[in-house]
């Protein structure tokens, strides 16, 4: 049998570490083929000897029937292994043709020929139905559109395989149903794509094959059109995991977050939140549900004191904390996981002991006259790394060489071990493989179930929909419709969501 | 080998190291060049600072106001600001110390020397505070603003010496004897040096240092706002006040320098034509230790072996000053392009494996 790319038992070792242990991976001519694992199983490792960077300690690899070295990125280019990065390497100032070509520019009498180019281009861009403008720069145009001109700068090069790394993290609901319609005609016109991704959804939704891998070793590959999310789920974390669903009664308790007429404004001093109201009681998970930039980020940010607020009041407990300082906010009894780790949740080049008490250093037994106690600061530590599971080598570890999910774990664990009467969670679970995911959604749920309150913003409606109590609706600053989950859906959801508000009710 | 590579401290200590190595190396390679031996170059350095007491002495009296300035740069480091005008806060810090112990040279020494050295702490952080308040509250750049100080300090020292505390030799008078920190004993230990009783005070800034930063609550805050103004806001801390507060104390470090060369080495202030270094050389030693307190240490103390021993380099082995000037800039090249090392490094352990 011919395949386009086989990598036959692969080994990679890292001082310490085994990435990539006997890993045998075949993807045929025209076929969508996942490579799923959770952070840090060894999917990137494996992409990354495919596409050269690094040199396998064992193994071979085939294109298209034939053995290979690839020793650098190169030599994968000239075989036509094209990689469309997570992050986008593009130069913002120049043009979409001119960030094509960069590297291999065509010439006319030793001169660029951009001319040539713009119409090479447009050319792909219709025949692959990526509907990129060639001379537009790419400071202006969205990132659903950026990643098309990654899609296109390997396609330039000439590239028939393509290596997608979790490309939809970056991206809304809109522009991921988009690229699943480019990928689609991508394998129509001949070319073979591997995708990256711990996202169930987009591999039942577009893939033929699935390549699971846990741990550094494949466990198996399967045909999609044989298996269910289930199934991959429980091959990639390696047990039955459980989707966890807010299934008990709901009876609020008192009212604990209690917002008025809240206006806020961003940083072009225009209104983004607009005479907002809400409340979230005690037992009870509000889901903010809504498209990206219609004041979810600001409405948090004012809750937490982190920005100012123009009008309206804010109470948390039955305290005024309008326009109050973060601290006093956060000793009123609020608990905040942000919705970016790296930049808000974390001091990245602190160890994980001291990002643990970042909310509580001053505190005793902590510190005591403004001397730090390191015996209790470790201590707690140690028992928060054990009771949350965040896989550590040690407490002192940096938290920036902790993966995603163990930095978020960390997050969470220094949040609700305050015990917060109000906890607000932005996003946290994004970019998560369905392990950490699981963890997380059952501890949101034990809080609940404890009488505190939750206010849950995401753009995952999964989530929104599995965890909420309420779903609370935002669209331009306000919010437009309470629903209950039980007696609604995403149809419903993401109509509410575009603006049209009392939409007609279905089942 | 490799293991120890893998660790990030190791790759700390090792990088410093190698630079040191190379800067020697290329010194002893332009020594060739030029016509000079290097062995006899380097081994007169040794043999005056190891074996001579004088030139010990000089070195550690070379060494106090260097560990000063390295801290004070490395203290902004830790807290994510870059204070290069450590040099105008030790100029501030200098003319404040021996104004003070001229204005009230009646006070017992008991009371005069803390005094002297604590105004001139309070001089440099007030020289600290002014770029840090504007960095915080109007995000002016510190280095900017602590260059243009650096100009102010140099040139109103030198007019305040002129109109007010002018002496015979273009310098103040010297200094009480109640406000100084010179020994007679240090001197004769070491056969005339002007080594002092700061050196007292420079390790003990440095463990104070080391305790601020990583033994209290104020210093958790205040690395915590170095590496992450926007977790630290999130987390209820205030940033702004953290980086006036950070300035102060890299400004007073820096003063506390000033005050050790006013009442320790000189005994006065003369009127400074140009820069007198101190306060740039601390940003390499800094950069040499690491922002760490025992780091800083060890960076002063080479700095001032190479610069001490420079002078018997050139009356014995014949070799210029200067050369030393150029082993220093290379050794802070080699550390500033510390990337090229590991890269070497990790070349190389790879090729072994």
């Amino acid at each position: 049998m011919s395949f386009v790319i086989e990598m036959r038992n692969i080994r990679k070792e890292f001082p310490g570490v085994v990435a990539n242990d006997n890993i045998t991976l075949q993807v045929e001519k025209g076929e969508i083929h996942a490579l799923l694992g959770e952070n840090g199983a060894g999917k990137s490792t494996l992409m990354n000897v495919l596409f050269g960077l690094y040199q396998p300690d064992k193994g071979e690899i085939y294109v298209k029937g034939k053995k290979v070295h690839i020793s650098d990125p190169n030599v994968a280019n000239e075989l036509g292994i094209g990689m469309v990065h997570q992050h986008f390497m593009l130069i913002d100032k120049f043009t979409v043709a001119e960030n094509i070509i960069l590297g291999s520019e065509p010439t006319k009498y030793g001169q660029l020929n951009l001319k040539e180019a713009v119409k090479v281009v447009q050319q792909l861009s219709d025949r692959y139905n990526l509907d990129v403008n060639p001379m537009e720069k790419v400071e202006n145009i969205s990132v659903g559109m950026q990643q098309r001109v990654e899609i296109l700068k390997t396609l330039y090069r000439g590239s028939d395989i393509l290596i997608f790394d979790e490309p939809t993290a970056v991206l809304t609901p809109q522009e991921i149903k988009e690229l699943m319609n480019i990928m689609k005609t991508l394998v129509q016109e001949g070319k073979s794509i591997i995708l990256i991704t711990h996202k169930l959804k987009e591999i039942m939704e577009v893939c033929h094959r699935c390549t699971v891998i846990r741990r550094g070793r494949s466990i198996d590959t399967v045909h999609i059109s044989e298996s269910t999310p289930d199934l991959l789920a429980t091959m990639m974390v390696g047990r039955k995991v459980d989707i966890k669903v807010n299934d008990q009664a709901y009876d609020p308790k008192e009212v604990v977050l209690d917002i008025k007429g809240l206006t806020v404004s961003d940083s072009r001093k225009v209104s983004i939140v607009n005479g907002l109201d809400l409340t979230v009681h005690g037992q009870e998970i509000v889901g903010i549900a809504g498209v990206d930039g219609n004041g979810q980020t600001e409405l948090v940010e004012a809750i937490s004191g982190l920005r100012k607020i123009k009008e309206g009041t804010i109470s948390l407990n039955g305290q005024d904390v309008t326009n109050k300082r973060t601290r006093k906010i956060t000793e009123a009894g609020l608990g905040y996981i942000p919705e970016d780790r790296h930049k808000h949740g974390l001091v990245l080049d602190f160890s994980v002991r001291e990002n643990i008490v970042l909310q509580t250093y001053y505190k005793n037994p902590y510190s005591k006259a403004g001397i730090l106690n390191n015996k209790k600061i470790t201590k707690k530590a140690k028992e928060l790394i054990k009771e949350y599971d965040v896989r550590t080598p040690s407490e002192l570890t940096l938290a920036r060489s902790l993966s995603g999910g163990n930095q978020q774990k960390a997050i969470i664990a220094r949040e609700i071990d305050r015990s917060p009467k109000m906890l607000i969670a932005a996003q946290p679970t994004r970019g998560l493989d369905v392990g950490a995911i699981e963890f997380i959604h059952g501890k949101l749920l034990e809080e609940r179930n404890k009488g505190k309150a939750v206010l849950l913003v995401s753009y995952e409606l999964d989530e929104i929909l599995n965890l909420s109590d309420r779903i609370a609706v935002i669209y331009e600053g306000k919010i437009i419709d309470i629903v209950n989950p039980k007696e609604t859906n995403e149809n419903e959801l993401g109509l509410l969501m575009a603006g049209q508000r009392k939409a007609v009710k279905e089942g | 080998m490799t293991k120890i590579l893998k660790n990030v401290h190791w790759f700390n200590i090792i990088v410093p190291i190698i630079a040191v190595i190379l800067g020697l190396l290329v010194g002893a390679i332009i020594m060739l060049l030029t016509g000079y031996n290097p062995i006899l170059a380097y081994q007169s350095i040794l043999e005056s600072v190891f074996l001579q007491p004088y030139y010990t002495g000089e070195t550690i009296r070379a060494i106090i106001p260097l560990i000063l300035t390295g801290l004070a740069v490395a203290f902004a480091f830790r807290t994510g600001l870059f204070n290069i005008g450590v040099e105008g806060q030790l100029l501030v810090g200098w003319f404040a110390a021996v104004a003070v112990s001229l204005m009230f040279s009646g006070l017992p020494k008991l009371i005069l020397l803390p005094l002297a050295i604590i105004v001139s702490a309070l001089a440099g952080g007030l020289w600290g505070f002014i770029p840090g308040l504007l960095k915080a509250r109007l995000k002016v750049h510190e280095v900017i603003i602590t260059i243009m100080m650096n100009y102010i300090a140099l040139y109103t020292t030198n007019y305040l010496i002129k109109h007010f505390l002018y002496a015979e030799g273009e310098k103040t008078p010297n200094i009480p004897e109640a406000a100084s920190l010179a020994s007679t004993f240090l001197s004769n230990l070491t056969q005339g040096s002007r080594l002092h009783w700061g050196i007292i005070v420079a390790l003990l800034a440095a463990l104070i240092v080391w305790f601020l930063l990583w033994r209290t609550t104020k210093g958790y805050e205040l690395r915590a706002v170095g590496y992450n103004p926007h977790a630290s806001r999130y987390a209820g801390m205030n940033v702004k006040n953290n980086i006036v507060l950070s300035m102060v104390i890299s400004g007073a470090l820096a003063g506390v320098a000033g005050s050790m060369e006013g009442l320790g080495t000189y005994q006065y202030m003369m009127i400074n034509s140009t820069f007198i270094g101190i306060g740039f050389n601390g940003i390499a030693v800094a950069l040499l230790g690491m922002n760490t307190s025992i780091g800083v240490i060890i960076g002063a103390a080479l700095f001032a072996i190479l610069q001490t021993g420079s002078i018997t380099m050139q009356s014995t082995a014949g070799v210029p000053t200067e050369i030393v000037s150029i082993i220093i800039a290379v050794i802070i090249f080699f550390i500033g392009s510390s990337y090229i090392i590991r890269w070497c490094l990790l070349r190389v352990t790879k090729g072994g494996k």
